[in-house]
């Protein structure tokens, strides 16, 4: 079973401070990690070529320092690697990311299964999974947190819901993106690293996945940002808990004192 | 400081320093608390490859050798003791082979070992025989094509737990410190059994039974170098792992400093942090010195071994003795900086102290080690004479 992995490159947002005049974030010094969310797609990738056999290939789009995130997949015990990288590609919205990682994916060729998380912790969109599905013509299932069975060119999995789950059934090949409580990513092991150290990360250019050059990079984008601007801070907020009654005494004597009632 | 590590010792370190932070801390005082042994941390210390650092890589390991184990062991040392020493005793079973085995047996058990699937043990000790080792009674009898073992084995670390056992047995008892030679044994073996499990002070999460046979019988080809050989292989063993123990040593000392320096940078007594105070200081300046000395030692103890040296008993005894030592004094200081605090399980500190102890005791008491280092001493001055 051939799998591919799309990962991203996300600034560490525990370690992101904002400044405070300008109320953008201060991306200066802040390190680089692969997308939490992506950890569980590639773990539950290596768990299927464990199972099955096959490869598992890691594709991200980014600038040359994004082959650093393909090399940590590489110390967890992905096969290979590729990095769409090209200048062109710069300034993309999830639509010409879509484009851009659904033409690589093709270059790449031979898969039966797309994985990817459910979305990123930057942007927060999770927009390019479903995209990505809809320009390879490929099934897309989102949220899955457990795969049941592959079988007969089909898996069934559980996708994750608000209230329980659903069962889905889909035809492969097929995209799917992942929720955090499909498995619990591995660490990196010695070996890995090893190889990763002194590996040469393969990078394609638009020319090489034969990209509609306005269909890429900031030309390519139809998202047009007006405005960017932190969400209004909420007041201070305050849980209740014990016994309904007591919970509406402290709210009825909180209201008193505030003069609100 | 730069200890002048290479590229793949500081990969190492920083391995084992995430599995550490990641899978240890959030659960070291659950087991400690619980006497439970850390079987998905020892799978994931399999999954990183650590347990194949020592072993050659044409046995599936890394081929590194003592300083990287001790670097793996000083950094999950300083999350838990406990675990560290379920590890390293995995080092510690698996050297008899190592060192002496045949190369059938290398074949067979290394690498298993190299990658986790198997867990091993060292069987030394016994309820008269601790640190005079000559007081062995378990026999192991040559019957035809096969040994039958007879005796308990007490203490065992990894004891239940491991699937590969090397054992110290008495083959021929005319014969005294020459009459003893070293077994493998595999867990399932009809006749050996396990003991209660211990309640011991510190390093809970690790398992420490009984080994008992009752007319086990192993195969011949299970020796391990030749009959006698029993108490040469035991000692270059324990030469061999008391670097780790030392490594142990730095490990906790500098959790503990870790732990005792951000809690005093918070603590406000008379209006200020308590490290604003000089006696504080003080204490905090010489655990991190004693520690920085110690880990020195043992450094250069483990690259003298690497370099290939013959006889580093004395290096190895010393690196021991004033690594653990130091332990002691640090995790107790540290309880000491932390005051009442430092008392209270709600703080890693007061188990820091609890597993510190047994450094000083096991694989060879403090005092055993400073009669190795004498008598070598004085051996080596005789010859000058």
């Amino acid at each position: 079973m051939n799998i591919i992995v799309l990962v991203k490159q996300v600034p560490d947002t525990s370690e992101v401070k904002i400044n405070r005049e300008t109320n953008t974030l201060i991306r200066d010094g802040v390190p680089s990690i692969i997308n939490p969310y992506d950890m569980y797609a590639i773990e539950e990738a290596l768990r299927l070529r464990e199972q099955r056999g096959g490869k598992v290939t890691a594709v991200t789009m980014g600038p040359p320092q994004a082959a650093e995130a393909l090399k940590e997949t590489v110390a967890m015990g992905v096969d290979d690697v590729v990095l769409l990288s090209d200048r062109a590609f710069a300034g993309a919205d999830t639509w010409a990311t879509s484009y851009t990682l659904a033409k690589g994916i093709k270059k790449i060729g031979n898969f039966d299964l797309v994985i990817a998380g459910k979305q990123a912790i930057d942007g927060d969109t999770a927009q390019v999974g479903p995209e990505t599905a809809d320009m390879l013509g490929i099934p897309f299932v989102a949220y899955i947190r457990k795969i049941e069975k592959v079988e007969n060119g089909k898996m069934t999995a559980e996708r994750m819901m608000d209230e329980g789950y659903d069962v889905v059934e889909t035809s492969l090949p097929a995209l799917i993106t992942v929720v955090k409580e499909i498995n619990q990513p591995r660490l990196p092991s010695l070996k890995g690293k090893m190889k990763a150290k002194s590996l040469k990360v393969t990078t394609l250019t638009a020319k090489d996945i034969d990209a509609d050059e306005n269909m890429i990079g900031l030309k390519g984008s139809p998202t047009k940002v007006v405005k960017i601007f932190p969400p209004a801070p909420r007041g201070q907020r305050e849980f209740l808990t014990g016994s309904i009654e007591d919970q509406i005494t402290t709210v009825i004597k909180k209201l008193k004192e505030q003069s609100l009632i | 400081m730069d200890y002048l590590l290479t590229e793949e010792q500081i990969m190492i370190r920083d391995l084992a320093r995430q599995i550490a932070v990641e899978k240890i801390v959030p659960v070291r005082a659950e087991l400690d608390e619980q006497n439970k042994f850390p079987s998905d941390i020892m799978k994931a210390i399999a999954q990183a490859d650590l347990f194949g650092i020592y072993i050659p890589e044409e046995y599936g390991g890394l081929g590194k050798k003592s300083l990287e184990l001790c670097i793996t062991v000083e950094e999950l040392s300083k999350a838990c003791l406990g675990v560290s020493t379920s590890y390293a005793a995995n080092a510690l079973g698996s050297y008899p082979i190592l060192l002496y085995g045949s190369d059938a047996q290398k074949k067979k058990y290394l690498p298993d070992i190299a990658t986790g699937k198997k867990l091993v043990a060292f069987g030394l000790t016994e309820a008269n025989a601790g640190s005079d080792a000559s007081g062995i009674q378990t026999t192991s009898k040559l019957n035809g094509i096969e040994y039958v073992i007879n005796g308990t084995k007490q203490w065992i670390t990894n004891g239940g737990e491991a699937d590969v056992y090397t054992i110290i047995a008495i083959t021929d008892k005319s014969k005294g410190a020459r009459g003893a030679s070293a077994f493998i044994v595999e867990k399932g073996t009809p006749g050996f059994t396990f003991g209660k499990k211990e309640n011991k002070m510190g390093i809970r999460a690790s398992s420490t039974t009984e080994l008992i046979f009752n007319n086990c019988r192993i195969p011949k080809e299970n020796l391990i170098a030749k009959e006698g050989m029993g108490f040469i292989v035991a000692m270059k063993t324990l030469d061999s792992s008391r670097t780790g123990v030392g490594a142990q040593g730095v490990g906790v000392a500098q959790g503990a400093i870790d732990e005792a320096i951000r809690f005093a940078r918070h603590r406000v007594q008379f209006g200020q942090p308590v490290t604003s105070f000089q006696a504080i200081q003080h204490m905090l300046a010489d655990m991190q010195t004693m520690t920085e000395a110690a880990r020195s030692l043992i450094y250069s103890v483990s690259r003298f071994i690497d370099s290939g040296a013959k006889d580093f008993s004395r290096a190895s005894a010393m690196a021991k003795l004033f690594a653990t030592d130091v332990a002691m004094k640090v995790t107790t200081d540290a309880v000491q900086v932390m005051g009442g605090s430092g008392y209270m399980k709600e703080y890693p500190v007061e188990k820091m102290m609890r597993d510190a102890k047994i450094l000083q005791i096991y694989e060879g008491t403090n005092q055993i080690q400073r009669n190795v280092i004498a008598l070598d001493m004085i051996k080596e001055a005789s010859r000058q004479k």
